[in-house]
């Protein structure tokens, strides 16, 4: 084992599987010599040489195509898009080509070992072209899957996972915490499986849900509910598309309410899909309505940053209006 | 001048041999106009006037020293991020002086030189690069986003190449409307790569726009140097593939820059038709104050290119041409820092925007959801006030 950040945690799943596999390649913009914005993909090109992780033109559609088309041929393309913000140029990819090639071939060709990786999020004064969290667009494509850590325990597992997984894989990375999160990681190849949510901690009052940077914001919450009595069960939700039902569905049908928080806009936010699962899944068991602690209908803010984000009073304020409902 | 029709076969010269256009065969020239000492390098052209050319001068200067002024203030941490032009001052400052204050500029957002030239002041710079309530864009971008409606500058967006099809369509609606101005669009290298580039130009080209795509070919996107962003001969020699009228420059050479610009603006309005312009020039800044060059480029290159300073050229020629006065510009300069410094610090006891305003502008009218989401918000934090404590909330009740 050893300590961690979640930056370095994925730079170490990138040597792992480098290291593990020589079809492996990481592209994109700034990842070569300079090791990427913020260094994620530091060292590899030395490691590895220029051929199995270079620097692409600033082309977010000619990324995505391009690592579409590595995978066909039987590569392992590990593509980045260098924030989150920017990935719209390669959505055309994304949902007509690279979530599609399975299914319209009958299953002839595929890119299933392309993974692609981008830093998602606010938190970062970073306005709104440096802090959006686009999940519930990509978790509306059938054919790719999406997977978000929280943790470099998780991070380093799921990557290695993503990468070795036989369907595309957008891995989005909380970035607010990319240095902020630290923890133990196994220097060992290992993998966590995806579609697996992670229960952090149970509890008897409600279900708390939520995914990458937001996590450590309802542990905040559970953390101060206890101090009022109450009894917080937290999931981490890991995978957004397939997400674990069964894990939450559990959860809620023992508390009887549940909490969804993520930063992206509220309306058509993937907490709308987690409630309408569970409302059909436990309505029975439920006491209170499900919440949504969520960011607003709005671009992402930067003066109101503070004031947008779905925070930890917040989180708690919707706990509390849950339990005595 | 009559334009062919390409996909007309009987247009098109047969040939009998495999006939293999070679890779670099395209060698495109760049205008030249001042050596490195400021000598003029042909005398046929037109010059500028004196005035034209102090004022150039003097933006450049300005330009500087609010790029040096803010990145140390990014580093004492009194903005949070800035992005210099250093290097690139010609190129951006000498392009803006020949259009006329009506052609609409859209940027990538590295050219707060075409502001200064058109007259922004200082404390509007602040307000922006502090996101205080003065700024028009309401505090909701990261600093060096200017947007400016009155000298018609678009308010900067920071993904890449999105202004270059928005600049064809904002100059075919200026002729639609039988405007006498035209659009420029700046962008540099690495952003040429996006396909916007390429459905800008092309669509440009078709729909014959009034439009002067200005590309700032500064070595460099952040980290990433040209040869890894493109293979053919530059920016420009896409441009003919595209049916765009095209000229290279000397982007460190201001005088160069001014005439191609010029001309490019006459050529545009006469014909009705876009015009690329490829500027070479060199990004001696970092790319933001993100950014450390010092770890991909050598100091020997940015040496190299610290001989090509565009301001130390124009001070030259404008010495040759007996237009310079050191004490006159020496007392510019003092003052521009002094007002600069003076600005900030007012800037920064500004208040910040009203919380009220966090849901206006996303549509025209504020929706009932986003009404009730701002309502909600204003009564969590009248009820949490400890916990927002830097919430400008002008009605308190």
């Amino acid at each position: 084992m050893a300590q961690m950040n979640l930056l370095q945690a994925i730079n170490h799943a990138l040597v792992t599987a480098m290291s593990a596999d020589d079809r492996v390649m990481v592209l994109g913009e700034d990842v070569g010599h300079f090791g990427g914005v913020f260094r994620a993909t530091s060292e590899l090109q030395a490691k590895f040489g220029q051929a199995r992780c270079f620097n692409t033109p600033i082309t977010e559609q000619g990324i995505i195509g391009f690592a579409t088309g590595l995978a066909a041929q039987g590569q392992v393309p590990v593509a980045e898009i260098q924030f989150a913000d920017y990935i719209f140029p390669a959505f055309d990819q994304i949902v007509n080509e690279t979530a599609k090639y399975r299914y319209r071939s009958g299953g002839q060709f595929n890119c299933g070992n392309l993974t692609i990786r981008t830093p998602y999020g606010g938190g970062i004064a970073g306005g709104h072209y440096h802090s959006q969290s686009p999940e519930a667009f990509f978790t509306h494509i059938p054919g790719i899957k999406v997977v978000i850590p929280s943790n470099p325990y998780y991070a380093k597992g799921l990557l290695l996972a993503a990468i070795r997984d036989p369907d595309p894989v957008l891995f989005m990375e909380p970035k607010r915490i990319y240095r902020a999160a630290v923890g133990e990681v196994p220097e060992d190849d290992y993998t966590l499986p995806i579609g697996r949510a992670h229960v952090v901690q149970e509890g008897a009052d409600i279900t708390l849900v939520a995914w990458g940077a937001q996590v450590a914001i309802i542990q905040k919450a559970a953390a101060m509910a206890k101090a009022e009595g109450i009894s917080c069960a937290v999931i981490d939700l890991c995978s957004l598309l397939p997400w674990d039902v069964n894990t939450v569905c559990a959860s809620v049908k023992r508390t009887g309410r549940l909490l969804i928080n993520h930063e992206a806009p509220v309306t058509s936010g993937f907490a709308s899909e987690i409630a309408a699962t569970v409302q059909g899944e436990c309505f029975l068991y439920l006491e209170a309505p499900i919440q949504r602690v969520c960011g607003l209908d709005t671009p992402f803010p930067l003066i109101h940053e503070k004031e947008y984000m779905p925070d930890e009073h917040k989180t708690l304020a919707a706990i509390k209006y849950a339990v005595h409902f | 001048m009559a334009i062919k029709e390409r996909n007309h076969l009987q247009d098109i010269q047969a040939t009998h041999d495999v006939h293999v256009i070679k890779n670099g065969l395209v060698d495109i020239p760049m205008l030249q106009l001042l050596d490195a000492q400021g000598n003029l390098l042909s005398q046929e052209l037109d010059l500028w006037d004196e005035q034209t050319a102090l004022r150039i001068f003097k933006s450049m200067h300005y330009i500087r020293i609010l790029d040096e002024r803010m990145v140390s203030a990014q580093r004492q941490g009194r903005i949070s991020f800035y992005l210099a032009c250093t290097g690139e001052e010609a190129s951006v400052i000498a392009s803006t002086a020949a259009l006329s204050n009506a052609d609409m500029v859209m940027t990538q957002y590295r050219e707060q030189g075409v502001l200064a030239y058109r007259g922004y002041r200082t404390e509007q710079f602040m307000n922006q690069l502090l996101s205080n309530a003065l700024d028009p864009n309401k505090g909701r971008q990261m600093p060096i986003h200017y947007g400016d409606k009155a000298l018609n500058f678009m308010t900067v967006s920071s993904p890449l190449g999105t202004q270059i099809p928005q600049a064809a369509g904002y100059a075919y609606g200026q002729k639609m409307a039988g405007e006498p101005a035209l659009t420029i669009c700046y962008f540099g290298e690495g952003a040429a790569s996006e396909g916007d580039f390429h459905a800008g130009l092309n669509m440009a080209a078709v729909l014959h726009c009034p439009v002067i795509f200005f590309c700032r070919n500064n070595g460099y996107a952040i980290s990433t140097p040209a040869h890894e962003q493109f293979a053919g001969d530059g920016i420009a020699s896409r441009g003919i593939g595209y049916g765009v009228n095209t000229i290279r420059v000397d982007g460190n050479d201001p005088l160069a820059v001014y005439l191609a610009t010029l001309k490019a603006r006459e050529i545009a309005l006469t014909d009705n038709c876009p015009v690329l312009i490829e500027a070479m020039t060199y990004r001696l800044a970092a790319h933001s104050t993100s950014d450390d060059p010092a770890s991909y480029r050598a100091k020997s290159e940015e040496q190299e290119w610290q001989l090509k300073d565009p301001i130390v050229r124009m001070q030259r020629h404008l010495q040759q041409q007996g237009w310079f006065d050191q004490t006159h510009i020496d007392e510019y300069c003092t003052t521009q820092r002094a007002e600069i410094l003076q600005a900030l610090k007012t800037a920064e006891i500004q208040p910040k925007t009203d919380i009220s305003e966090i849901v206006t502008d996303v549509y025209q009218d504020i929706p009932a959801h986003l009404a009730r989401q701002r309502d909600e918000l204003i009564a969590h934090i009248k009820r949490h006030p400890e916990h927002y404590p830097a919430t400008i909330m002008s009605n308190k009740d």
